[in-house]
């Protein structure tokens, strides 16, 4: 690939904008943070940034909101992300690699179902696995 | 302890939106034996004595996290940079902002790799916390020098927010045919023999 200019950035912006409206929202609204701490960062918090984003595209869905924080408080679990979908409990999910994040995409995001064994903070105790998905 | 060079990047580079900067700068020049770094801020700095401490990690200010005792991310790096023979250096003022330059001797043993550099920009440009971050990247061996510049106020200028997935796949599409660019003069350095310490050195 030629080194793009900005220019040309901007061209395909406006290629890839008429493409989104003509899809359906799926994933409006919805919010992944991902903990970019010193502890995430040291347990591979930044594949799976990587990881989200090409799942993301995989599945075309351009308008999940993906952004960064701190250490949650969870570093023996990390990386650890928070996933906010409108209908849906807002979940922690810890110890996320990169298959993870693909299963998170299909089965939260996409499919609106939670992936139990990954969950380790937020919905009630009494449906998160005792073991914390070990 | 961090993997890669891009590891480190990412940390440290992090604190400077946390200190309030409205402008931050990571410059990288890359040569066939040494990457040099500089990350500059106009944040809100540190005085002589928290200068003294911010190495020692078991030092927090305690602002972030109330109950935590340790502080890790310079720790690590200057630990980091020291063990390839590298060199460390912080400065900084009150009010003013803070300076931490560094670099890595890419030839010797202990050198981190580099890890991904087109991930960790995106990470930087879409944190939050920036305002405007400039990342000048220069790679200049035998075969030449090329550089590519990114300004998150540029960037958003064309893209828009940095925040969402489209966008930021957008971002990383661009970044990566800069990356590509540079990488062409790049040339892998030569591993210097002998230059672990031995055991009686250390």
């Amino acid at each position: 690939m030629a080194k793009m200019t900005l220019e040309e950035l901007r061209k395909l912006r406006d290629q890839k904008q008429g493409e989104m409206q003509k899809r359906d929202i799926e994933g409006k609204d919805s919010r992944i943070v991902i903990g970019m701490g010193t502890c995430g960062i040291a347990a591979g918090a930044k594949p799976v940034l990587d990881a989200f984003l090409a799942a993301l595209e995989e599945k075309h869905i351009d308008n999940v909101s993906v952004t960064q924080t701190g250490c949650m408080g969870l570093c023996y679990v990390e990386p650890t992300i928070e996933v906010i979908v409108p209908g849906m409990p807002d979940v922690i999910y810890g110890k996320v690699d990169a298959a993870t994040a693909r299963k998170i995409v299909e089965q939260h995001i996409i499919g609106k179902q939670l992936v139990t064994d990954h969950m380790f903070d937020r919905p009630a105790a009494d449906i998160i696995k005792k073991d914390g998905g070990k | 302890m961090h993997i890669c060079i891009d590891d480190y990047l990412l940390d440290i580079v992090q604190n400077s939106f946390e200190a309030a900067s409205t402008r931050v700068e990571l410059v990288l020049d890359e040569t066939e034996s040494k990457l040099t770094c500089l990350i500059r801020d106009n944040g809100k700095g540190m005085d002589a004595g928290v200068q003294k401490r911010v190495l020692d990690p078991f030092y927090s200010d305690g602002v972030k996290h109330t109950k935590r005792k340790v502080g890790l991310g310079l720790p690590f790096l200057s630990q980091a940079c020291e063990a390839c023979q590298g060199t460390f250096a912080l400065h900084s003022e009150v009010g003013v902002g803070t300076t931490v330059e560094f670099s890595f001797n890419l030839g010797h043993l202990d050198a981190p790799p580099m890890g991904n550099l087109v991930s960790t920009f995106v990470a930087l440009l879409s944190h939050p916390l920036a305002k405007e971050l400039v990342i000048r990247r220069t790679v200049s061996t035998r075969k030449g020098t090329s550089t590519y510049t990114l300004s998150k106020e540029e960037l958003e200028e064309v893209l828009g927010s940095l925040s969402t997935s489209g966008v930021l796949n957008l971002l990383r599409e661009y970044i990566h045919s800069q990356e590509e660019e540079v990488m062409t003069y790049h040339v892998e350095p030569k591993m210097q023999s002998e230059t672990r310490r031995t055991q009686q050195e250390m």
